[in-house]
């Protein structure tokens, strides 16, 4: 994965703002679409080498399809009713103040001496560190 | 009556200190059940005592003394709870209803809004796989409730170790395990002395699901083990990644279960978080259930209630008393 490849925080914010106007852009447009007509549609004279970053990135993440075309990629929302109501549910309880406690997660967060713990307790039954 | 009053305010603490200890000694079902019985009783005695404190300061307005045909002079001489303490229970229950309203209006919107999305999401399966890479799940409450799995866990988890993680989420969302989570949390907000029984239910509901999972599938181990290998499979996320993930679904919670368990740090029941001790219970035998712990907690709601009953027989004896001086002839 190619997340985290710039260091500091309004880097990475930006990184995620404009993958968002690109999902939008797919999405508004209901066709494939290369790296070139989605740079156009973008505007804002982002460099044709941004758009295929991120455009690629998209895809490792699993959010693009792409189909080569010629030289070049199109590049298509997948098609992904779970993901999307997924998504919306977050969008809509990120109002509530209680959502958390409403969800009930299979596993809460680890501290590090928990992650040793729970190691140490399931010996050769978990992968090891990498 | 003065001292006895204060019990079924500071009896709570008894069931906070022993919520933890009682939690990991007795079969989650019946911890679950007895924590929030307790912790509901506790909080309506406790409320039912800043009532009488109301109350009784509010037979010394001489418009309600008047109304109810008391002698003030009576009141003012014989009231065994002194004016500031009538006064600052009256303040307490304001407070305490303020907090509760609020937190049971909180609780019911959120589980309303869920209840709503789950019936939202696609298919007419229970299960709903997210093709999402990081490792999540989540049991959203509902009728029917949903539960939701990542392509990411399914990928960590081994076929069998998927059954143990859809029997648990299974159990929370037939079993309405949120329902005691909420009940005992409204509780908490009416009396914040039993903030760390909520957050102990919240403990003993994971660990209910654990054992219906562990029985269901007939294996202890595997049950343990997809458990740890869930735990660590979101927690290897890289970090930015995860971050995302958190503020994408805003979950918050994790944060304020932290909070908790801090919380439970202070009160000197300090050790490892939730999920090394679900594995640490389930790689041991099946609690079984101690008779001697529940009727202790049981032992706990009755001096409260004994309390509560005497400061009420207090308060109707003063009441007659006062009658009694404007109507004579009555007595």
């Amino acid at each position: 994965m190619s997340t985290g490849d710039r260091p500091g925080d309004s880097s990475r914010r930006a990184a995620g703002e404009l993958e968002s106007a690109v999902l939008a852009v797919l999405h508004a447009a209901g066709v494939p679409l290369s790296p070139g007509t989605v740079r156009e549609r973008l505007g804002g004279g982002l460099a044709y080498t941004t758009v295929v970053t991120i455009l690629s990135r998209l895809h490792a993440k699993g959010v693009l399809d792409r189909a080569r075309m010629g030289r070049a990629y199109l590049y298509a929302p997948v098609a992904d009713e779970p993901g999307l109501a997924a998504r919306r549910m977050a969008t809509v309880l990120a109002a509530e103040p209680d959502r958390a406690a409403v969800l009930a997660r299979f596993v809460s967060g680890l501290s590090a001496s928990d992650e040793q713990l729970l190691r140490r307790m399931l010996g050769a039954d978990v992968p090891g560190q990498d | 009556m003065p001292l006895a009053i204060f019990l079924p305010l500071a009896v709570p603490l008894c069931v906070t200190v022993g919520a933890r200890p009682v939690a990991a000694r007795l079969p989650p079902q019946a911890a679950t059940w007895l924590l929030t019985v307790a912790a509901v009783a506790l909080a309506a005695l406790s409320t039912a005592v800043l009532m009488l404190l109301a109350g009784a300061a509010a037979i010394r307005i001489p418009l309600v003394a008047t109304l109810g045909h008391m002698s003030l002079q009576v009141v003012r001489r014989d009231d065994p709870a002194s004016l500031s303490v009538s006064v600052g229970g009256t303040a307490l229950l304001a407070v305490a209803t303020a907090a509760a309203g609020r937190a049971g209006w909180r609780r019911v919107r959120a589980l309303v809004t869920a209840a709503r999305q789950a019936r939202c999401l696609p298919g007419s399966e229970q299960v709903v796989v997210v093709p999402d890479g990081t490792a999540d799940a989540y049991a959203v409450p509902g009728w029917p409730g949903r539960i939701v799995v990542t392509a990411g866990m399914l990928d960590a988890l081994n076929p069998d170790e998927r059954r143990v993680l859809l029997a648990h989420e299974g159990a929370h969302a037939t079993g309405h395990h949120y329902l005691f989570t909420a009940v005992t949390h409204f509780a908490a907000a009416a009396n914040p002395l039993l903030r760390p029984v909520a957050a102990t239910v919240t403990y003993t509901v994971e660990r209910w699901a654990d054992e219906t999972a562990a029985r269901d599938c007939g294996d202890r181990r595997l049950a343990a083990r997809a458990v740890g290998k869930a735990a660590l499979a979101s927690a290897d996320r890289p970090a930015p990644a995860r971050r995302r993930h958190v503020v994408a679904l805003g979950i918050a919670g994790p944060f304020l279960r932290h909070g908790a368990t801090r919380l439970g740090r202070a009160l000197g029941l300090g050790g490892p978080g939730p999920v090394p001790r679900r594995v640490a219970a389930l790689l041991a035998p099946p609690p079984r259930i101690r008779p001697l712990l529940v009727a202790a907690v049981a032992v706990v709601v009755l001096i409260s209630s004994v309390a509560a009953l005497d400061a009420a027989i207090g308060l109707h004896a003063l009441v007659e008393l006062a009658q009694a001086r404007v109507f004579p002839s009555r007595s």
